[in-house]
């Protein structure tokens, strides 16, 4: 199942022109707010017409513009959860999610009423009126309702943009859920780098209406040349990492493929299987393996690349293992410590500096 | 208890009734189909549809029931063709009293049914095609429900119309007892004749009766359809 997607359309000032292939799993479409992501999703469910190009999933012509195919919005078969939720005031819960599933065709497969419900924790308020719910459980809802209807693939339009930081906390997981244990593929349209870091499995960064890299998460975010669209502070490298074992002393121990990493108690069970971001800024880079530091992170690390910006700072990307990492240093400590690349270092990371959103699974 | 009322004042009332309701049963499906169209509908010369609706509400009626009479009449052009090809009669006919009753209720239900379309969030509509239903499917399970408020208010609103009309139809249908004389017209009867001012006044009161019990109804209808498309 994958997603075929090369289209032109007038867009604002610029014109959109935007081609790339979505594999399975969760790919997202990133970038600032008015660089042509909506446009994209909205053409591939069929709300808009693109002027020209081709739309495609797993062979299957959706959009044709020279041959004048357009499959109408309700023969796509693409789950679209929107911002804003929609779901019917007049149904119940129960209503909403079955809803869709009258019009998928008999043969299709796909998880049932009680595995969704199970999967988004939706039982107890199968029987409440959409008016009675809060934003997101609204959301898991039209989330359920959109799985439910079969779809080729689940479109979602910043689908936590109008939640407040603790509800966005309480839909990830199931996000991940649904990435991880259904092989519904996403197309999940964000400006939020954490949560493209915590749920994508590839990137496809849009700048002015074109596409400026398209990858595997891991390399998109490692990648010191994305920190300019990402910003400096919110910039950071994905590791992944296997949980260990848990400490009395409230830290959790997890194997990535550099060494150890001791973080906060993270709530997994063992052997779990997570990824973790690690923001630039709160990575220090050593020559020599220090001594008598507070911090126990402590990896070996080799200097692949280093980018430095107008101001005073500098990021230097680091191989890790089979992981990359990404440190944002100033200029003057690049320059005292002999930085470039081929450098063996070690990259030092405290523990507290990992905030438990910025670990999640898969 | 039908002897407070008189046998011609007891047909005028029943003749009443039975005009508005199919009246209203049957301008309601146009009326809807209408107010689609009014509402979501982007179309040469939406607005010459949308003035013809309302003309009935500006005419005199008298000018809509002659109109009526001089199309729908035996040798009107569709008049005519009706009696050739149904055998249906309109004019000095109950049936005519209908079709007068249901023109001059129209513009009414349209309003208010077209309120209620565009109430309706059309993101809602968008959502459950995403799911897979076609248009058919979404107006019948997503934009019908949702508009059932403006629906019965514009239902009610029809019938209490019907009730009330009188120009149209008596210049169309006359005013026959037993045939084509409703409650307006028996009360325009009676105080025409002397000594017939108790009879008016009972069907006064009756018209009166009708209109409140319509109004609280619809009013009940109305908000506890209202309770349910807001969710709760």
């Amino acid at each position: 199942m994958s997603l075929s997607v090369d289209i032109t359309h007038p867009f604002g000032a610029f014109t959109l022109r935007v081609a790339f292939e979505a594999p399975g799993g969760i790919t997202a479409l990133f970038g600032r707010s008015g660089t042509g992501k909506t446009t994209v999703v909205n053409a591939v469910a069929g709300l808009l017409r693109p002027k020209a190009g081709r739309i495609t999933i797993s062979g299957e012509v959706l959009f044709d513009a020279n041959k004048g195919i357009s499959l109408p919005l309700y023969q796509r078969r693409l789950g679209y959860v929107f911002q804003d939720g929609r779901l019917f005031p007049h149904m119940s819960v129960r209503q909403n999610l079955t809803y869709g599933g009258r019009f998928a065709p008999k043969q299709s497969t796909g998880p049932g009423l009680d595995e969704v419900c199970d999967l988004l924790g939706l039982d107890a308020l199968l029987e409440r009126r959409p008016g009675a719910l809060s934003g997101g459980e609204k959301q898991r809802v039209a989330i359920g309702r959109a799985l439910l209807s079969r779809p080729r693939m689940l479109l979602m339009d910043e689908p936590l943009a109008a939640l407040d930081s603790a509800r966005k906390e309480e839909i990830l997981p199931f996000l991940e859920r649904l990435r991880d244990h259904t092989d519904v593929p996403m197309l999940y349209v964000s400006h939020s780098v954490s949560e493209v870091a915590r749920l994508a499995t590839s990137v496809v960064v849009l700048e002015d209406g074109k596409v400026a890299r398209f990858g595997t998460a891991e390399r998109v975010l490692s990648d010191p040349d994305m920190v300019r669209q990402i910003g400096v502070r919110e910039a950071g490298a994905v590791l992944h990492a296997t949980l260990a074992r848990h400490h009395e002393d409230g830290l959790s121990e997890l194997s990535v493929s550099g060494g150890r990493l001791f973080l906060p108690h993270t709530g997994m069970a063992i052997g779990a299987t997570t990824r973790v971001r690690v923001l630039a800024k709160d990575v220090i880079v050593a020559r020599g393996k220090p001594d008598g530091l507070s911090a126990l992170n402590i990896l070996p690390a080799e200097i692949l690349a280093l980018r430095g910006g107008t101001g005073p700072g500098v990021i230097v990307q680091m191989q890790c293992g089979k992981d990359r990492l990404l440190a944002r240093i100033t200029r003057r400590s690049a320059d005292a410590l002999a930085l470039e690349p081929g450098v063996r270092v070690h990259a030092v990371i405290k523990s507290v500096s990992i905030a438990r959103t910025d670990i999640g699974t898969g | 208890m039908s002897d407070w009322l008189g046998p011609q004042e007891w047909q005028a009332v029943a003749l009443s009734l039975k005009v508005s309701l199919w009246a209203t049963l049957i301008s309601l499906p146009l009326g809807v189909l209408v107010a689609y169209a009014l509402a979501r509908g982007s179309f040469r010369g939406k607005q010459v549809l949308n003035g013809l609706v309302h003309l009935p509400l500006i005419l005199p009626p008298v000018v809509t029931g002659y109109l009526l009479l001089l199309t729908f009449g035996r040798r009107g052009l569709i008049g005519g063709w009706l009696e050739e090809t149904f055998g249906l009669v309109l004019a000095f006919r109950w049936t005519g009293a209908v079709l007068a009753a249901a023109i001059m209720a129209f513009p009414l239900m349209v309003r208010a049914i077209r309120l209620g379309i565009e109430a309706v969030d059309p993101k809602l509509e968008q959502a459950a095609a995403t799911l897979g239903a076609s248009r058919l499917w979404v107006f019948a399970t997503i934009t019908l429900p949702l508009i059932l408020p403006g629906l019965i208010t514009g239902a009610v609103l029809g019938f209490a119309k019907a009730m009330g009309e009188f120009g149209a139809t008596i210049t169309f249908v006359s005013n026959i007892p037993g045939q084509t004389q409703t409650l307006p017209s028996a009360v325009y009867t009676f105080l025409q004749v002397p000594g017939g001012e108790a009879s008016a006044l009972r069907l006064v009161g009756v018209s009166v009766g009708i209109a409140m019990a319509a109004l609280l109804a619809s009013e009940l209808l109305a908000r506890r359809a209202a309770k349910r498309v807001a969710g709760q």
